[in-house]
């Protein structure tokens, strides 16, 4: 064979062994590639399904209210189970009081222990009422909020509950805690 | 006569075998050998009549039916909240049959209908995408053996309260199934995670609508999707159609009934990773997010409200588990801890499951304090009420694993002490 028809022969060679190659490691490509059946979905589509209320402000809603307006809201949906003044009417209903520095084992409570207003508007908005959760709307929530925290202590009659201020709210027991998320195994 | 290993009876664990189950061992049932015991052997009524046919899905004989779970009465103020505990005395082997699985509910269990059920997830990521049932039934699945515990389990003990309960009614909120679904990991990197998101936020589809927040290493690790319990669609009372699983780690993060996955750069501050499931220590700071589940067994028979109807061999047997790795070593004492005799593993030691141990015990008509102490496979050696009690007080009762006791009195009368 001359030189010439060596190189011809070679280079049609490695073509072909490209072309074998390329559709055999594309079939084996194909065989991993893993089955996709999510749907896209866009984060705006979700709402009224996204619930989550996060301290730094994600999640929550347009709207405000003020603990004046909270009363009646109070009043209404939830002093049946917890209490005129949350004082509560069983062990797991009391939601104003205590002191964490109590000499006897503290009350723990909304006000005396929990450490982020964002948690106020979040569970009332996903849980309660107990018997008819998710029934209130957005503004009456942090009217509502606004009452429960204002019966702690925690801010005034008069105070606009929003997005903003909420955000602004120090909790009493904001430094009480010891985060262990990084221990996954003891 | 037997090699005794531990004071007040504990047998080595090498005469298991050729022991009746409960009661009387060898020596008793040679000494009848050949004697009238008075037993009457006519064929029994059930042998001369056939009974009721086939069954779609079955339950347990009508003569067993002390196998059932325990739960409080319905609360007005608390509806479908409560809990039910699994029949822990009564039951065999690792694997809890789905029916008597413990149950911890908020809000209730709610009427899924998985043709409407969507597992949405958004936040930080590339693509938020929505999956059905059906999708997720498409999936690879991979199944594993996992215990599940309540971080509220044993908790009453911390207290000092309830001393006269059953394996059941203090120690029921653990069980261990097998639980097949899909590796989350599977489903966030179709959504593709971005840099920023280091939490998962899990919410359910319950009346509740209960959250918790999952570190992110850990939801890429070992959590999964489960949409099967020991070989059937879960149940309801257990998530159906899908629950999130993150074994070892405490029930409540196993959240039912999941609808949403959003990935956050910080945890979500759920209401029941705050208020609730913290432990508030003596300092009075509190400790939050204690996941891994701690190094733990307990002796289910003889145990609580049991009586010991004769003096003679028993077989000690009972449950350890840990949610931080296998269990390599089970001790049992009969003297409240003095003296310690190795228990045998009666079958797999899977990580993050219960382990079966037992030990033989001949019990002479005193009185005894049977207490076992389990070892993981990272070395954490259940630790003692004292030592517990020490270390975190008793203002909460979350997370404990301490050694507990069970008191035998000199006429066979089982109950929980304190030692
Ligand atoms: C039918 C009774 C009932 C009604 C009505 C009710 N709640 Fe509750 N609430 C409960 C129960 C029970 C819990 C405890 C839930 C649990 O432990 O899972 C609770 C928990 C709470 C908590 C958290 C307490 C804690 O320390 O963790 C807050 C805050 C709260 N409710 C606010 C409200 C507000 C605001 C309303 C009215 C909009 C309301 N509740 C209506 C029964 C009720």
């Amino acid at each position: 064979m001359s030189v010439r028809l060596q190189t011809f022969m070679s280079k049609k060679f490695i073509f072909l062994f490209l072309i074998i190659y390329l559709s055999f490691s594309s079939i084996v490509v194909n065989s991993q590639e893993r089955v996709r059946l999510g749907t896209p979905i866009t984060e705006s589509q979700l709402a009224e399904f996204d619930l989550i209320a996060e301290p730094d402000g994600t999640g929550l809603p347009d709207g405000s209210g003020t603990a004046k307006q909270g009363k009646s809201v109070y009043d209404i949906n939830c002093a049946v189970c917890h209490g005129p003044d949350g004082e509560g009417t069983s062990g797991n209903t009391v939601i104003v009081g205590g002191d964490m520095q109590s000499e006897g084992p503290p009350l723990r409570t909304v006000g005396s222990y929990w450490p982020y207003a964002s948690t106020v508007f979040d569970f009332i908005r996903r849980a309660m009422p107990a018997t008819a959760p998710k029934s209130l709307t957005n503004e009456q929530v942090y009217q509502v909020t606004a009452y429960v925290l204002f019966m702690n202590g925690i801010i005034s009659e008069d105070a606009e509950l929003n997005a903003r201020t909420l955000l602004s709210i120090e909790m009493p027991n904001a430094k009480g805690f010891i985060d262990r998320s990084n221990i996954h195994s003891n | 006569m037997y090699e005794k290993v531990a004071r007040n009876g504990l047998i080595s664990r090498r005469h298991l075998l050729g022991m009746g189950a409960t009661g009387v061992g060898a020596i008793a049932s040679s000494e009848v050998l050949g004697a009238d015991a008075g037993i009457t052997f006519e064929i029994p009524s059930w042998s001369r009549t056939p009974g009721p046919g086939a069954s779609a899905y079955g339950t347990r004989s009508r003569h067993a039916e002390y196998l059932r779970r325990t739960h409080a009465a319905a609360n007005p103020t608390y509806p479908g909240g409560g809990s039910s505990r699994s029949p822990l005395q009564h039951l065999q082997g690792t694997i809890t049959p789905n029916s008597l699985h413990f149950e911890r509910h908020h809000a209730g269990i709610p009427d899924i209908n998985p043709t409407g059920h969507k597992l949405v997830i958004n936040g930080l990521v590339r693509q938020p995408l929505v999956f059905t049932y059906e999708d997720l039934l498409k999936y690879q699945m991979i199944s594993r053996v996992y215990f599940l515990e309540c971080a509220g389990n044993s908790g009453a003990l911390l207290r000092g309260g309830n001393t006269n309960g059953t394996a059941q009614s203090l120690h029921g909120l653990v069980s261990c199934a097998e639980w097949t679904g899909v590796p989350l990991s599977t489903i966030l990197d179709e959504a593709g995670i971005l840099s920023d998101a280091k939490w998962v936020a899990a919410v359910g589809a319950d009346a509740a609508s209960m959250g918790r927040s999952v570190p992110i290493d850990k939801a890429l690790d070992d959590v999964m999707i489960a949409l099967y319990q020991n070989g059937e669609p879960i149940m309801p009372g257990q998530g159906y159609p899908m629950r999130l699983f993150c074994p070892g780690w405490e029930g409540n993060i196993s959240v039912k009934w999941l609808t949403q996955i959003k990935l956050t750069r910080g945890p979500a501050q759920f209401r029941d990773e705050t208020s609730k499931y913290t432990d508030t220590l003596p300092n009075r700071s509190s400790f939050q997010f204690s996941f891994p589940m701690g190094s733990k067994s307990l002796i289910t028979s003889p145990s609580g409200q049991m009586s010991l109807e004769r003096t003679g061999i028993y077989q000690i047997t009972g449950i350890a588990w840990s949610g931080s790795g296998s269990i390599r070593r089970v001790e049992v004492s009969a003297d409240g801890g003095q003296t310690w005799a190795d228990a045998a593993i009666q079958g797999l030691q899977l990580g993050k499951a219960l382990t079966r141990f037992s030990v033989p015990w001949e019990w002479n008509g005193s009185s005894a304090i049977l207490q076992s102490r389990a070892t993981d496979s990272r070395g954490n050696v259940q630790p003692t009420r004292e030592a517990t009690l020490v270390e975190r007080g008793n203002i909460s009762f979350y997370h404990n694993h301490c050694i507990q006791s069970w008191g035998v009195s000199n006429v066979g009368e089982v109950t929980n002490v304190y030692v």
